[in-house]
């Protein structure tokens, strides 16, 4: 659906902050963007959007270049920002004034999410707090339907029980023809969601795999003592957590806060672990 | 709902299927939710999801009625009983006896607490 090629960006006068990304978006996940802070996930997200256009290399959403910006592919890819600035409009203006952008605007999905979030079409936006204003953007960015829907931090500023309601919210509308990235640090938040994960570290792609493929090949959790095989990572702070080849041992759940820090900590041993998992599914 | 962490989530939403299934909340031939309305209801990925569904239609407990939805068996209650039952006697019950033992509990000691909880059941 949406293909990153050898792109690189970096700002005006600045060191690079992303080099030679490739990357292929595909319908029907929900992929997690992760990287430390810095790292050029924003940036990403915004090249992603036509917001920025890369120094090298090519980013498009089904053949059309998002740097041209046309109406065929922006009409196709909403973005909510962890920053906005939203209009001093009613709710109900904002939807009337934004929604003509987007064919597949669902009015009626729109409303009734803004009515699950507790807010009011005659709310004046300016007026809401932070986290409401968060909610307004991530319903219209849900009732656009558009195939692509990216979501910086989306979570950032919403209470707890508005953290569960997206959750909810999002596993009931991701699709076969839709394909969702998220970029955040609440891994917690998220976790259950996410079923592809992609790491950026040094403004390169450090990892990108289908958490399917990462539990097949590797086994999260504290070692039984009689348990001799080396730990590919392991953290002592983590309550003795670790991460070892699978091999024959039971399917464990994806620990990504520990699979995140395995990466950036042992990128060539966790890529060493997955490389050989895919050559044995070849065999 | 609250997921642990050593389990791959699929495998408990199909506990969570069990439950209800032993629980007689979802009787025998009766229409269950459907992938997307679990996938909303634990929070989860709708493929994920999708896992517990092939799995719990693998071991025969539930089936797909092409365009209406997924059943659960009629035998699917004794099946359920039958894999929970082998999983207990399997997995849980040598961590009990190891624990007797390292506690120095006798077989009688237990019974007796065992007959007594019962009858406080009565």
């Amino acid at each position: 659906m949406l293909t990153v090629k050898h792109l690189n960006f970096n700002y005006p006068k600045s060191r690079s902050v992303l080099q030679s990304i490739n990357l292929d978006f595909t319908a029907g996940n929900i992929y997690g963007l992760f990287g430390k802070n810095g790292e050029g996930k924003s940036t990403l997200l915004k090249i992603m959007s036509g917001l920025l256009f890369p120094k090298h290399g090519s980013c498009s959403l089904d053949g059309y270049e998002m740097r041209k910006r046309d109406v065929q592919s922006l009409q196709h890819i909403f973005l909510v920002p962890e920053d906005f600035e939203l209009p001093a409009l009613s709710i109900r203006s904002f939807e009337k004034v934004q929604s003509c952008f987007y064919p597949l605007f669902s009015k009626t999905q729109f409303y009734q999410l803004i009515e699950e979030f507790q807010l009011s079409p005659n709310n004046i936006i300016s007026k809401l707090s932070f986290g409401q204003k968060k909610k307004v953007l991530i319903a219209f960015g849900i009732a656009t339907n558009t195939k692509l829907l990216l979501m910086d931090e989306p979570t950032n500023g919403l209470d707890i029980p508005s953290k569960s309601q997206f959750r909810k919210v999002m596993a009931s509308v991701v699709d076969e023809n839709k394909c969702i990235v998220i970029s955040t640090h609440q891994v917690r938040d998220l976790h259950s969601l996410i079923n592809h994960v992609v790491v950026l570290d040094n403004g390169r792609i450090a990892f990108d795999q289908s958490l399917d493929k990462v539990s097949d090949g590797l086994w999260f959790g504290k070692q039984p003592s009689n348990d001799t095989m080396e730990p590919i990572y392991s953290e002592s702070s983590f309550g003795g957590k670790a991460i070892v080849p699978r091999l024959d041992k039971n399917e464990t759940e994806v620990d990504l806060e520990l699979l995140f820090n395995g990466i950036l900590g042992a990128p060539d041993k966790i890529k060493e672990v997955m490389n050989q998992t895919q050559q044995n599914e070849r065999v | 709902m609250e997921f642990d962490n050593s389990k791959p989530i699929y495998l408990q939403i199909v506990d969570f299927f069990y439950e209800n299934i032993l629980k007689k909340r979802w009787e025998e031939e009766e229409r269950i939710p459907s992938v997307r309305e679990v996938a909303v209801m634990v929070e989860v990925n709708p493929n994920t999801a999708i896992r517990a569904f092939n799995h719990l239609q693998d071991l025969g407990v539930i089936h797909n009625k092409r365009g209406i939805g997924y059943f659960v068996s009629s035998d699917g209650y004794t099946k359920v009983l039958s894999i929970k039952r082998k999983e207990f006697m399997e997995q849980m019950l040598p961590d009990v006896f190891k624990k007797l033992s390292l506690l120095n509990i006798s077989f009688d000691e237990l019974k007796n607490v065992y007959n007594q909880q019962k009858n406080e059941e009565e």
